[in-house]
């Protein structure tokens, strides 16, 4: 009874990124609901791998760096499943909670699924120990995590950028774990940092940086054939993160035409 | 589309001469065709799918819908491979008996979707080939689609089209309730007396140039006074 006038109260959000950030410092009550009491088994890898009849969806362009005023993360919303855009208006970024957000690139699902492991996984050891883990903790967590599958299909790299001291970690499923300034990940990622580069310092104003960022992302979808579609913004601070409203990049692929 | 993709290379004539014996691994997959759609409007949402159960060039079924009703407020479409739909649906009804049991609540569109998801993913390495497309109300009683792939990765959409046709159903959706690439358009909410009409049109046109789709339509619309029923026939050819 006490659990179904909890559930009505906090309704759970499992999977649906709310447009609206988050300013809480604590994950809240509501990640602690996620856990079900059923048995919700990790994937287990089985010996015999089975050719699959069907492509799975991969191809982005992804980065983040850090400056003084936090930490920025961008990245197009172009989901594609070997020649059609599976969807064009995907989430690659996904907020951990509300001070950790990641992005994703490699396999949608791989991303979207072991980015819900490690917010579980952050909330069960903040209940353990008291203390929330740190940005280089948690990469480290999902690091040890996805290292049962190496060697498997799984393909999931992501940037983990946290501000507790404004830390950037690349995590990748082949068992990297690099620690960072500045990143960029996917099929994309060459265009994308041609333009940080040149660009990107510490002493950069949150505009300068944001314009940076969305420039970045949108000449990476100008040439990479599997990036494209809108790009979306977040910067995340030590009051925690917030969210660009995302911006469609047909209209700047307009104006760069007729130039 | 995707199925002949599998085979060989896209675009390239294959030649035919013999190159030695070759082993042929048994291919736990089939693939049964058929098309799912899926339209939420503001106060209503249809999930609506073709009846055809093919495989190869052969049609085992014309009256095999793929919506499966779940909850009073939420059908699921599968298309995909059939045996894998008809396993997963099993699945999703025992876990959602299980969820009225233990929390004395029905599941909601939004959890279920979630639940699908982790369902989807416990079998990364073996995945059920199933296409998923779930329409239903929120909690709020809005319109809702959920969109999956076969391994789990989902999101809420307005509209989606899943299974043999849904590339080119894609595209004309994209127009006709998204209003995109249109210039100076009106952007006129969707009624359902519209969107029922849109949907019947579409798969007629999916049926002329898909030849996995076909035989007969099942439309299901729900709204909050509950689920109804339609079924329109199409192309038996």
């Amino acid at each position: 009874n006490k659990l179904a006038s909890q559930l009505s109260v906090v309704p759970i959000q499992f999977g649906q990124i709310n447009p609206v950030p988050s300013s809480s410092a604590i994950p809240s009550q509501e990640s602690l609901l996620t856990s079900s009491s059923l048995p919700t088994s990790l994937p287990f890898a089985s010996s015999q791998p089975v050719p699959l009849p069907f492509p799975m969806s991969h191809g982005t362009t992804t980065l983040a760096f850090l400056f003084q005023g936090g930490v920025l993360a961008a990245a197009d919303t172009r989901s594609s499943c070997s020649g059609l855009v599976a969807c064009p208006a995907s989430q690659k970024i996904l907020p951990i909670h509300s001070h950790l957000v990641g992005t994703t690139s490699g396999t949608s699902a791989d991303c979207a699924l072991w980015k819900r492991i490690l917010s579980r996984e952050l909330r069960l050891y903040q209940l353990r120990h008291g203390r929330r883990l740190s940005t280089s903790g948690a990469a480290k967590l999902l690091s040890h995590m996805l290292h049962p599958f190496k060697g498997t299909e799984l393909c999931v790299a992501a940037t983990l950028c946290g501000w507790d001291g404004g830390e950037l970690f690349y995590v990748c499923s082949d068992g990297t774990r690099l620690q960072g300034k500045l990143f960029s990940v996917g099929s994309g990622s060459p265009y994308a940092y041609s333009i940080l580069d040149q660009g990107v310092q510490w002493g950069l104003t949150v505009a300068e940086a944001t314009s940076i960022a969305r420039e970045a992302v949108f000449r990476a979808t100008y040439r990479d054939a599997y990036s494209g579609n809108c790009v979306d913004i977040y910067h995340i601070t030590s009051k925690g993160w917030t969210r660009r409203r995302r911006e469609d990049l047909k209209e700047d692929s307009k104006k760069s035409e007729a130039n | 589309m995707i199925s002949a993709q599998a085979f060989g290379d896209p675009g390239k004539m294959k030649d035919y001469h013999y190159t030695g014996p070759v082993e042929h691994r048994f291919s736990p997959y089939a693939y049964n065709g058929g098309t799912v759609l899926a339209v939420a409007g503001d106060d209503f949402a249809i999930v609506a799918s073709d009846t055809r159960l093919s495989e190869g060039y052969s049609i085992h079924s014309r009256d095999s819908p793929k919506c499966y009703k779940l909850t009073d407020t939420t059908v699921l479409g599968c298309s995909g491979f059939h045996g894998d739909c008809l396993t997963l649906t099993k699945i999703i009804d025992a876990r959602l008996k299980m969820y009225k049991h233990s929390n004395n609540k029905t599941m909601t569109s939004g959890a279920i979707a979630a639940m699908l998801s982790t369902i989807l993913y416990s079998r990364r390495f073996f995945p059920y080939y199933v296409y998923n497309i779930i329409g239903g109300l929120d909690e709020e009683g809005k319109g809702a689609v959920y969109s999956f792939d076969p391994v789990g990765s989902y999101q809420r959409d307005t509209y989606k089209a899943g299974g043999s046709a849904s590339a080119m159903l894609q595209p004309l959706l994209d127009n006709q309730i998204g209003f995109k690439n249109m210039e100076g358009v009106q952007h006129v909410p969707l009624t359902q007396e519209k969107a029922v009409q849109l949907v019947k049109d579409v798969f007629i046109s999916a049926a002329e140039r898909d030849v996995y789709t076909g035989d007969a339509l099942r439309v299901c619309i729900i709204t909050k006074e509950g689920l109804k029923e339609q079924t329109v026939p199409l192309r038996k050819d």
